[in-house]
């Protein structure tokens, strides 16, 4: 192991920014991070071991105990649920004989949840050794089971298990363009780096990732530090569950992406960018890396990019599990090893973003419509979409319709159109911009998806009138409250004390004045939380709240008060050691009940 | 002196590069803190500093004070949700005053009885924690821990040391300190390192010290944290 | 007689610091006693209250019987108030909380040094432990607080006399303790 270790860290220069890239490959080797390898480490990278260890126990990636040989995990979206992976989970763990959350006893095979891997369009999903497996069924269950008590290297599995499409089944202005390698750059050193600035500008683009901020003011804010070193970062940590538009557009338009990026680095004068793919989308590293190197090859990439002075390079960071690293400055500080914690503002990254210097971090897609932008100028995209929101967004389609997939569509489009194109029928309502965003019902199909009215980071999950919304509300809180980072108390606490509280009333034991409770909850978990998760953590629970009043209280009884436990499952390890069952060893739930008896 | 804030209607003075907590403690005006020492670099976490800067909630411990910046800080909302973010803290972690040698020196309590606060009025996590008395003269007691990062820091700015970290994430957030074993005892901690006085709480305590001032007389039992905090952080405001 | 304020007073997991540290009212009990007429409470042996204006709780809830007391007193009393650390947040005896119930049962009367006989009680008179500790307001709504270990004297008084004399009861910074 000391020379894996001392391998690994000379492979990365002995940067401690470059952390989770080594423990990644730890990882991946051992299935765990062994002690030694943190001594090592530690010394080999002249950095405290508690640094190590706060990175390790931050990501769910990493683990500090041994894994399987076997790192199997399932996708716990709702899209996965809705799909039938409880039934699926259940059924793996039987065939594998191990537990949900366990090691089994030989050591060759792990099981667990993890959050939405981004294969809504396919799922039920799930990941082994980080590696996406798709379209799960118990064929395919009993196949990976099979694969695994035979011990197959991954390498010799099935390739249909890892099968991922794209399913583009709407293109429009940015996935029809056909695109030449380096015609971006071309057209914008031609134009000048401050024209083309302005035709950014001029097209009205916002960031993609769905808080909008406009993209020319913000790379000419980076633009105007008065620095020397700058970073241009691509934010391709797709953690919002129901979204995967940008696994699609590193798939097929990976050019045009790096392109955009390129462009910004020629505009704000960077000279170094980084892709931060989330871990969960390690299928597309290997691809991604060969299309860096063509870019190199044909020089557009790297030193005096087409002759024109203009040096950058672009380095792909892999994530580790942790939804808070798509928050720009939270995804900054993994960029430099450390753990996802969004930092102070100000200063924003623009001024002060990696190692401290200007750092534009943009979305996959808006690196994409700038690329597209640099070609064929601002009107092109102003042109379309709405007052406030020019151009189009591409939609990740998922849940309860026909046609599943990817959907890009001119800003100011309504749901009933979109509803109407995939084929959803009989509707209750579509979460838009994932947990984060809003629940809307089927009152408000003929509202539009537009910074104006529906901002959207592209997730767009449909449910239909058989599904239950208590599900999607408890799926989503439980979701946050496993992706809060920790760091301040409104949402450390908050979005636990949410998750007692909505399962609490969805499990039966919610009385009177627990909705309110829940509410006002919900509104301090939002207004004091330091970043955009706890902000808008309870938005499932508030935008359903507002709209179906009436399911909350159908959950509620008809007391004043209620243990939010199960009082009589509390006397069970007396009952069982005292050996009792008499009525004297029981509880009633309530009062009410305790009444009736 | 020409810059200045206003804070609930009254005209403070700040110099550049002041955030509102540093210019509001200049001028006297006490804003509820756990994790902000003048001292340390600001760190925002525990969200009790939070103010409404011209509508907007933002923590004073970080965020700048700015020409004009209209700031409420005693509303009776600020001040009612500073007590459940208080209580939350007291949830989250195993706060049994009674048996607390710090009682009474606890800023976390002050803050609590700062804001009246009478009740936990959330349900109790009771987690599972563990207590680590393994050094000669400092203990840890890790059911006590805010995560306010002081000691952390403190270490780190101070004894230019780095004995302490957080890890962990979301609830699962804890104190880890730099040892091989994991244990207090093998760090190069002193007992008159400023990291080991530093705990708001009763989470790091110097051993054999905690009943040398009978309770009854302690910092907090006369003293609102209000005053003892302006004088002890900003002496020029001490009575 | 007919007007007074009817109190009841119990103890659940808590020692009875909270009742002596009523008595230190001293004097003034007598004052109170002219007001007040007390039902179920250690200090007249009324076993069930009916009909009580206020009660006052001491400690949390850790087996069967709290339970009972507890919901008998919610039931009875227009007022019920958490009187202690114990009653607030399960106190002292919830420091048993992070220990599994199995593992105190079995040290207590299976396993420990100095065990003879070594058996669980099983009578059916004996109430059964809770897996862990609650305080009163997880069980039940509790209308005031009244923290402290104990409250002291001035505590109960202030409060009291708050609301037998028709004002909304608070406790002034120099009542507020939590030791």
């Amino acid at each position: 192991m000391r020379q894996f270790i001392q391998g690994i860290a000379e492979n990365n220069h002995y940067q401690a920014t470059r952390l989770l890239q080594m423990l990644r490959q730890i990882q991946s080797r051992y299935h765990y991070i062994p002690e030694a390898a943190i001594e090592q480490l530690a010394g080999l990278l002249n950095i405290p071991r508690t640094q190590i260890i706060s990175v390790v126990e931050f990501y769910s990636f990493f683990h500090l105990s041994p894994r399987g040989q076997y790192e199997l995990l399932i996708s716990d979206s709702i899209t996965d649920h809705m799909l039938g992976k409880k039934n699926l989970l259940g059924y793996l763990a039987d065939k594998l004989a191990v537990a949900v959350g366990q090691v089994r006893e030989d050591g060759v095979v792990s099981l667990d949840n993890t959050s939405c891997t981004g294969m809504c369009d396919q799922g039920p999903a799930g990941l082994v050794n980080g590696y996406a497996l798709t379209r799960l069924d118990r064929s395919k269950i009993d196949k990976i089971a099979e694969l695994i008590n035979q011990q197959k290297p991954l390498e010799e599995w099935p390739s249909e298990l890892f099968q991922v499409d794209d399913n583009i089944l709407k293109s429009g202005l940015l996935l029809d363009q056909q695109f030449e390698q380096g015609a971006a750059l071309k057209s914008a050193l031609k134009r000048g780096v401050k024209e083309t600035l302005a035709e950014i500008d001029k097209s009205g683009l916002r960031g993609r990732g769905g808080a909008g901020f406009k993209t020319a003011m913000k790379w000419q804010f980076c633009s105007e530090e008065q620095q020397t070193e700058r970073y241009v970062v691509c934010n391709a940590d797709e953690g919002e569950p129901g979204t995967f538009k940008d696994r699609v557009l590193l798939n097929s338009y990976a050019d045009q992406v790096f392109e955009g990026m390129t462009v910004c680095a020629a505009i704000i004068g960077a000279k170094q960018g980084f892709l931060y793919l989330r871990g969960e989308y390690l299928h597309l590293y290997d691809k991604l890396q060969d299309i860096l190197e063509q870019r190199r090859r044909n020089g557009v990439l790297g030193n005096n990019i087409q002759d024109a002075g203009v040096d950058f390079d672009i380095e792909i960071c892999l994530g580790a599990g942790a939804y808070i690293c798509g928050e720009e400055s939270a995804l900054i500080e993994s960029l430099e090893g450390k753990a996802g914690i969004p930092r102070n503002r100000p200063p924003y990254p623009v001024t002060q973003g990696y190692l401290g210097k200007p750092t534009v971090v943009n979305n996959v897609e808006t690196f994409l419509a700038a690329a597209g932008i640099a070609v064929n100028g601002g009107d092109w995209f102003a042109n379309i979409g709405t007052e406030k929101s020019k151009g189009t967004k591409i939609l990740s389609i998922s849940g309860d319709c026909t046609r599943p997939g990817i959907y890009e569509y001119p800003f100011g489009v309504t749901v009933q159109t979109i509803l109407n194109d995939c084929g959803a029928d009989d509707v209750l309502g579509v979460q838009i911009g994932g947990p984060s965003g809003t629940f809307i019902s089927n009152q408000e199909f003929d509202r539009k998806l537009a910074f104006e009215d529906l901002a959207t980071g592209g997730s767009f999950i449909i449910f239909n009138a058989s599904r239950n919304i208590l599900d999607m509300v408890h799926n989503f809180t439980h979701f946050f409250a496993h992706e809060s980072c920790g760091f301040c108390t409104p949402c450390r606490v908050g979005t636990s004390l949410l998750q007692k509280q909505v399962d609490k009333i969805v499990e039966g034991h919610g009385s009177a004045g627990d909705v309110v409770a829940l509410e006002e909850l919900c509104q301090l978990v939002k207004n004091y939380s330091h970043c955009g998760l706890g902000q808008t953590a309870a938005n499932p629970i508030l935008t359903t709240l507002q709209r179906y009043p009436d399911l909350y209280q159908s959950r509620l009884k008809e007391i004043s008060y209620e243990p939010g436990f199960d009082l009589d499952g509390a006397l069970e390890t007396a009952r069982r050691m005292a050996n009792r069952d008499d009525a004297g060893a029981h509880l009633a739930q309530t009062q009410m009940e305790s009444e009736h008896e | 002196m020409s810059k200045t804030i206003t804070i609930d209607g009254k005209t403070i003075p700040f110099e550049e590069g002041q955030t509102i907590m540093d210019a509001a403690m200049a001028a006297g005006v006490y804003i509820p803190h756990l994790c902000h020492q003048p001292e340390f670099t600001p760190h925002g976490s525990c969200k009790l500093c939070t103010v409404k800067v011209n509508g907007r909630n933002c923590s004073a411990c970080t965020y700048p004070a700015m020409e004009g910046q209209d700031v409420l800080n005693e509303t009776e909302e600020l001040i009612d949700d500073r007590k459940k973010i208080t209580q939350m803290l007291f949830v989250e972690g195993n706060h049994f005053c009674p048996s607390c040698e710090k009682t009474g020196n606890c800023q976390l309590q002050a803050v609590a009885y700062h804001l009246n606060m009478l009740d936990n009025h959330f349900p109790l996590f009771y987690p599972d924690r563990e207590v680590d008395a393994s050094h000669a003269e400092v203990m840890i007691d890790h059911n006590r821990c805010i995560f306010c990062t002081l000691c952390v820091r403190a270490s780190q700015q101070k004894d230019s040391k780095d004995v302490f970290a957080i890890s962990g994430r979301g609830i699962h957030k804890h104190l880890i300190v730099n040892a091989e074993s994991g244990l207090l005892k093998d760090t190069d901690i002193d007992a008159t390192d400023q990291a080991a006085h530093i705990c708001p709480t009763g989470a790091i305590l110097i051993k054999r010290t905690g009943y040398q001032v009978p309770i009854g007389e302690r910092i907090y039992d006369h003293k609102q944290i209000d005053q003892v905090s302006l004088s002890t952080e900003h002496p020029k405001h001490g009575e | 007689m007919a007007n007074k304020i009817r109190v009841a007073t119990t103890s659940l997991a808590g020692c009875f610091g909270c009742h002596m540290s009523f008595l230190d009212i001293d004097e003034r009990m007598l004052q109170l006693a002219e007001v007040v007429e007390f039902d179920r409470s250690p200090i007249t042996d009324i076993e069930h209250c009916t009909n009580c204006d206020i009660g006052l709780i001491e400690g949390g809830v850790c087996n069967s019987e709290n339970v009972h007391v507890l919901r008998e007193f919610r039931n009875n009393c227009k007022i019920l108030v958490a009187v202690g650390a114990c009653a607030i947040n399960g106190g002292l005896p919830a420091m048993r909380n992070h220990i599994p119930l199995e593992e105190c049962l079995n040290e207590a009367y299976l396993d420990g040094i100095g065990v003879e006989n070594p058996k669980i009680p099983s009578d059916i008179e004996l109430p059964l432990l809770l897996n862990q500790v609650h305080p009163i307001h997880e069980i039940v709504k509790i209308d005031y607080y009244l923290p402290g270990c104990p409250p002291s004297a001035d505590v109960f008084w202030k409060f009291l006399t708050d609301l037998i004399e028709g004002r909304e009861p608070s406790l002034p910074y120099e009542l507020v303790h939590y030791d």
